[in-house]
C-alpha cells in the first residue's frame, strides 16, 4: 500500500475470466484507484444544509435498505414535509439533538463517485458553536457554504466564509439553495454571487464558485438542471469531482517530516517515523533538523514492504539518516535547502474553544505538529467581530472569540507561516490542569525580537558560580494561605542557611509588590502575571548560584506549574504550608480576614478568590502539628538529604 | 501522483498510532477477532516496523464467540512479537452469564462493558485501541478519534475535545484514559478493500460454506456448538451463508450468500441494500442504544 505513491500493488490472479470473482476483481481495481477529497459544510438547518448532505448521500447511492427503510418511518413521525422524505434526519446524530431538531457537534458522512471518495465534515451554524466549525474545517480541503435563495448573503455567511479563509481552505463552493421557491430565477442568483464576490475578495477568496441548487429536488447537485438553462458552471458534484485537492500543492513544497516517534529496535537501527507533511524525500538527500540546525542526508525510507524510493506528502514512513545526529520526537526533518523558520516568539491567530477564557500571561501547553511546549499568551492585540471583520480592543477571549495576539514559547520551535502550511503552522492550546483543548491557532510569523534576542551564553555558568559557593541552587517554593506562616518559616530558613555558610535569597511576596509588581492588583489576571514575574526573578537568582526562597500564597496549580517548568529537575522545591483556613484566620496577623469578612477587602485567597492546594508538593509543613522552628529544620533537613550542599 | 484513497486512511491510521505510543504510558490494542481489528493490527505492524508491535492486544471475552474466533485468535497469539491477554469477567463465568437464559442486553453489558472496564483497570491501561468506524452508525459518527473516558469509563458527548488537524490531545489524569480509533475514518467497503489489497488474513466465517442455521425472528443463526437450546421441532437447517460481522454466535445474524471469496463478497457489499448492523441484534435493543451503551462504557 505505502509501496508505491497512487498505486495499487497487483490484484491476485483469478483462476477463471469470465468467473464472477474476476469480472468483480477487475471492478475493484478501478475502484480502489479513487482519490480522497475531504469537504466541510456551513449554514443553518434553515437554509437547508442537512438535507444537501442526505440528498448526496442517496443520490451517490451510499444509503442502504434498513438505512432508507429508517428514514421513511423517521420521516413519518417527524419529518418536517409530510409525505415526502426528509434527508435531514439521516444525519442527526445524537438522541438529545434529534429531539431539539438541530445538529451540534461534527458530524462526518462518506460516499463516493466514480472518480472519487468523500469525507464530509458536517459543522453547524449557530454562533456559539465557532468551534465546531473550525474543528470540522481544519482538515477539508474544500468548503460549501450554503445560502437560502430567498434570503442570500446573511451575516452567518460572511461568518463562515470568514472562518473558513481563517482555515486557509481554498475552494469555496457558494450554495445558493431552495432556487425553487424563488421560481429559478436568474436575476436572483446572480444578485446573490456579485453580493458574495464582493464580499470573498475582502477576505481573499478569489476561487469561490456559486451553484444554483434546490436540494430538495437535486437540481444541479448530479446533472444540470432543465430548470436553470442559464446556469453554464458546473453541477456540486462535478465540481467535488474535478477540483484540486491540497495535496497536490505541498507535493511541490520544500520537505517537513515532524518526528512522531523514534523506532529503535536494536542497536543499529535508529528510524525517525513520522507523516510528511509537505514535500517529497529520496535516499540521499541533505536535510536539516530543526530546531538544533543539525543536517545530514536521508538514508533509507523504511516500510515493511521494503524500502521506497521516493515518499512524499501525507504519505506515513520511517527514515533513517546517514550520521549518528541527535533527533527526538517533535524535531522536524526538513530540507536542507529550504528548512523552515525557527523562533520562540510569535504573532497568531487564536480560536477560544473553552468556557473558561483565555488568560493573558497564564501559561498553557501549545502543541504543534508534534511537539508540545509551554506557552503564554501576551498581548491580545485585538479579537475579531466574526459577522463585519471590525477589529475590537480586548485584553482576554471567551468561547467562541477570535484574536490576533504574541505567544511566546518557553524554548524554539521550527514552524511555516500556517497559510504555508497547516501541519507545521497550525497548533492547538492544551489547558495545563485539566487537560482539555482550549483553543486553536495559526502562527503567522516570528516576532523580530525572537530572533535578535538570544540566551547570552555566559562562559561563567550556573554550575560553577554555584560550586565556588559549595552548593547547588536551589528554589525553595513556598505556598500557602494569607497567615500560613510562609514568611515566618522562610525566614528561619534563611537565617539557618546563612549561618551555615551557604549563599541564599528570600524574595517576600509583600516587598515585590513594593517594586517591581506594584502594577499588579488582586485580580486572577494580575495574580498569575505577579507570579509570572517573580518566577522569572527566580530564576535568575538560581541562575546566580543561590538557594533562592520565594514566599507567596500562589494560589493556583497552574501557576505553580509554569514556575516550575521554568527549572531543572530537583531545581524546584515546592513547600505547602499547610494551615487550615480557620487557624489562619484566627491568626489573622495583618488583620486581612478580618478586612475580607467585612467586605473590604475583595478577591482575598480563601474568603472569595480560591486556593488549590498542591498535589505533589516536595514537602508539607502542618502547622498545627508543628512550630515555625521544627518546620524551618525540615526544609533544611530536606536540601541536604537531596545534595544541596556540597559536603566541605 | 496523488495518494489513492485506501493509501491516506492507511497513512492516517499509522500517524494515528503512532501518536499514542509516543504519548500514552500504557495502551493496549482491542483485538476483537473481526475484520475491523485485523485491518488494525496489519497496519500497527506497519507503523511501528521493523520494530514489533509496541503494546499487547487485549481480547475480551464472552466465551461466545465462534470456533473459528477462537481458533484465529490463537494463532495470532502464536506469531512472533505479538503478546495477547484474554480477559473474561470472572463474574460472569460464576453466574454463567449466556445470550439463552439472560438475553443480549445482560450478555453483553456483563461480558463485555463490564468486562472490559474490569481489564482496563486490573492492567492499567491509558489508551485503547478500537476498530469502531464512524460510519457503523449515527453516534459513532460524531465520535472522535481520541476519544475520552472519565476514570468511570464513561464517555460524554456534549464535551469532547475538538480534534483540529492532525494534532491530537492524549494528555489526561491519572485514572482517566481514551479510546482511540484509527479506522475511524474508514467505511466497510475500504475495510474489504484494503484486505483485498493487503491479503489479510481473517476468519473463514466471512466466506460463504454450508452451514447449519436456525432461524429466529427473521434472523439466521448459525448451530456453532451445543451450548445453543433448540426449540422443540426445530432443527438446524443447512444453508450456504456467511457473515458480515462477527460477534457471540447466538447474537450474530448470517446472510445467505454465495460469495466465497474477497471480490465476491465486495461485489455483493456493492450490491447490498442493507447495513452491517442489521446483523447485530444488539442494536435492535432500544432506540439509540448504541448511544446509551457507549455512556455506560461499552467500546
Amino acid at each position: 500500500m505505502t509501496s508505491k505513491r497512487g498505486e495499487v500493488p497487483p490484484l491476485h490472479a483469478v483462476q477463471d475470466p469470465e468467473s464472477v470473482a474476476s469480472r468483480a476483481a477487475a471492478e475493484i481495481a478501478l475502484r480502489v484507484r479513487k482519490g480522497l477529497l475531504r469537504f466541510n459544510t456551513c449554514g443553518s438547518v434553515d437554509d437547508g444544509k442537512s438535507t444537501l448532505i442526505g440528498r448526496l448521500l442517496f443520490e451517490s447511492k451510499a444509503l442502504f435498505d434498513d438505512q432508507l427503510a429508517a428514514l421513511e418511518a423517521d420521516s413519518k413521525r417527524v419529518g418536517t414535509r409530510p409525505g415526502e422524505l426528509d434527508y435531514a434526519l439521516l444525519l442527526d446524530g445524537l438522541s438529545a439533538e434529534r429531539e431539539q431538531g438541530i445538529t451540534i457537534d461534527v458530524a462526518y458522512r462518506f460516499f463516493s463517485t466514480n472518480k472519487r471518495n468523500f469525507i464530509v465534515a458536517d459543522t453547524p451554524g449557530h454562533e456559539q458553536y465557532t468551534r465546531n466549525m473550525v474543528t470540522g474545517a481544519s482538515t477539508a480541503d474544500l468548503s460549501v457554504i450554503l445560502v437560502d435563495a430567498r434570503k442570500g448573503v446573511l451575516v452567518q455567511t460572511r461568518r463562515h466564509s470568514y472562518l473558513v479563509s481563517l482555515l486557509g481552505i481554498r475552494h469555496i463552493v457558494l450554495v445558493i439553495n431552495k432556487m425553487d421557491l424563488v421560481d429559478y430565477s436568474r436575476e436572483v442568483f446572480e444578485k446573490i454571487e456579485a453580493d458574495y464576490r464582493q464580499f470573498a475578495e475582502q477576505l481573499g477568496l478569489e476561487a469561490a464558485t456559486c451553484i444554483p441548487i434546490s436540494a430538495v429536488y437535486g437540481d444541479n447537485i448530479l446533472e444540470r438542471s432543465a430548470a436553470t438553462p442559464w446556469y453554464h458552471g458546473p453541477t456540486l458534484m462535478g465540481l467535488l469531482d474535478s477540483v484540486k485537492v491540497d495535496e497536490m500543492r505541498l507535493v511541490d513544497d520544500p520537505f517537513r517530516l515532524p518526528v512522531q516517534w523514534v523506532n529503535r529496535p536494536t542497536s543499529d537501527f535508529r528510524g525517525f517515523a513520522g507523516t510528511i507533511v509537505a514535500g517529497t524525500v529520496r535516499p540521499g538527500m541533505a536535510v536539516r533538523v530543526l530546531p538544533s540546525g543539525q543536517t545530514s542526508r536521508v538514508e533509507r525510507i523504511v516500510t515493511r514492504e521494503g524500502d521506497l524510493d521516493q515518499a512524499s506528502v501525507d504519505q506515513s514512513v520511517i527514515l533513517t539518516l546517514a550520521d549518528e545526529i541527535d533527533v527526538s520526537r517533535g524535531d522536524v526533518i526538513a530540507s536542507a535547502e529550504n528548512p523552515p523558520e525557527v523562533a520562540s516568539q510569535f504573532e497568531a491567530t487564536v480560536v477560544w474553544m473553552h468556557e473558561l477564557p483565555l488568560l493573558r500571561g497564564r501559561s498553557y501547553l501549545l502543541k504543534i505538529g508534534t511537539r508540545t511546549v509551554g506557552a503564554t499568551i501576551a498581548p491580545i492585540k485585538y479579537k475579531i467581530n466574526v459577522n463585519n471583520l471590525e477589529r475590537l480592543p480586548t485584553s482576554t477571549l471567551e468561547l467562541n472569540e477570535i484574536g490576533v495576539c504574541n505567544l511566546e514559547l518557553d524554548r524554539t520551535i521550527a514552524f511555516d507561516p500556517y497559510r504555508v502550511n497547516r501541519d507545521t503552522g497550525g497548533f492547538i492550546v492544551i489547558d495545563r490542569l485539566t487537560n482539555d483543548t482550549v483553543g486553536a491557532g495559526m502562527l503567522h510569523f516570528a516576532l523580530r525580537r525572537s530572533k535578535n534576542v538570544h540566551w547570552q551564553a555566559q562562559d561563567v555558568n550556573k554550575a560553577a558560580r554555584a560550586s565556588i559557593k559549595g552548593q547547588k541552587p536551589r528554589l525553595l517554593w513556598y505556598t500557602g494561605l494569607s497567615g500560613a506562616g510562609k514568611s515566618t518559616i522562610a525566614n528561619l530558613v534563611d537565617k539557618k542557611l546563612h549561618s551555615m555558610g551557604r549563599h541564599s535569597y528570600l524574595l517576600d511576596g509583600d516587598n515585590i509588590r513594593h517594586g517591581l509588581n506594584k502594577d499588579l492588583g488582586f485580580t486572577d489576571q494580575d495574580r498569575v502575571e505577579n507570579i509570572r514575574r517573580i518566577a522569572e526573578v527566580a530564576r535568575l537568582l538560581v541562575d546566580a548560584g543561590l538557594i533562592v526562597s520565594t514566599a507567596f500564597i500562589s494560589p493556583f496549580l497552574s501557576e505553580r506549574r509554569m514556575a516550575r517548568a521554568l527549572f531543572e529537575l530537583d531545581e524546584f522545591i515546592e513547600v505547602f504550608v499547610d494551615t487550615p483556613l480557620d487557624v489562619a484566620e484566627q491568626r489573622d496577623p495583618k488583620g486581612l480576614y478580618k478586612k475580607a469578612r467585612s467586605g473590604k477587602l475583595k478577591n482575598f485567597t480563601g474568603i472569595d478568590s480560591p486556593y488549590e492546594a498542591p498535589d505533589r508538593a516536595e514537602l508539607r509543613l502542618d502547622t498545627t502539628i508543628m512550630s515555625p522552628e521544627q518546620a524551618a529544620e525540615m526544609v533544611v533537613a530536606y536540601l541536604e538529604a537531596h545534595g544541596a550542599f556540597e559536603s566541605a | 501522483m496523488t495518494l489513492t484513497h485506501l493509501q491516506r486512511l492507511e497513512s492516517e491510521a499509522m500517524h494515528v498510532m503512532r501518536e499514542v505510543v509516543a504519548e500514552a504510558e500504557h495502551p493496549v490494542m482491542l483485538y476483537s477477532i473481526g475484520k475491523d481489528s485485523s485491518v488494525m493490527l496489519h497496519i500497527a505492524k506497519k507503523a511501528f516496523f521493523p520494530a514489533p508491535i509496541p503494546f499487547p492486544l487485549m481480547h475480551v471475552d464472552t466465551t461466545w464467540k465462534f470456533r473459528d474466533m477462537y481458533v484465529m485468535r490463537d494463532r495470532i497469539a502464536a506469531e512472533p512479537g505479538i503478546e495477547l491477554i484474554v480477559y473474561k469477567n470472572p463474574e460472569a463465568i460464576e453466574k454463567g452469564i449466556n445470550p439463552f437464559t439472560h438475553g443480549s442486553a445482560i450478555h453483553t453489558d456483563v461480558w463485555k462493558t463490564q468486562g472490559l472496564k474490569q481489564a482496563l483497570d486490573k492492567y492499567q491501561f491509558d489508551a485503547a485501541f478500537g476498530g469502531a468506524r464512524r460510519d457503523e452508525e449515527k453516534s459513532r459518527a460524531k465520535e472522535r478519534i481520541f476519544s475520552f473516558r472519565s476514570a468511570q469509563h464513561r464517555w460524554d458527548p456534549k464535551n469532547q475535545r475538538p480534534e483540529l488537524w492532525r494534532i491530537y490531545n492524549a494528555r489526561k489524569h491519572k485514572g482517566e484514559s481514551i479510546r482511540v480509533f484509527p479506522l475511524s475514518n474508514w467505511t466497510e467497503l475500504d475495510i474489504w478493500q484494503y484486505i483485498y489489497l493487503q491479503n489479510i488474513p481473517i476468519v473463514p466465517l466471512y466466506y460463504s460454506a454450508v452451514r447449519p442455521v436456525v432461524e429466529r425472528d427473521g434472523t439466521l443463526i448459525m448451530v456453532d456448538d451445543d451450548r445453543m437450546p433448540l426449540f422443540p421441532g426445530e432443527k438446524p437447517m443447512m444453508r450456504k451463508v456467511r457473515f458480515r460481522t462477527l460477534g457471540c454466535y447466538p447474537l450474530t445474524g448470517a446472510i445467505e450468500s454465495s460469495a466465497d471469496n474477497l471480490p465476491e463478497i465486495i461485489h455483493e457489499m456493492l450490491l447490498a441494500r442493507t447495513s452491517e448492523r442489521q446483523g447485530r441484534v444488539i442494536d435492535f435493543d432500544a432506540s439509540a442504544s448504541m448511544e446509551q451503551k457507549k455512556q455506560e462504557g461499552y467500546f
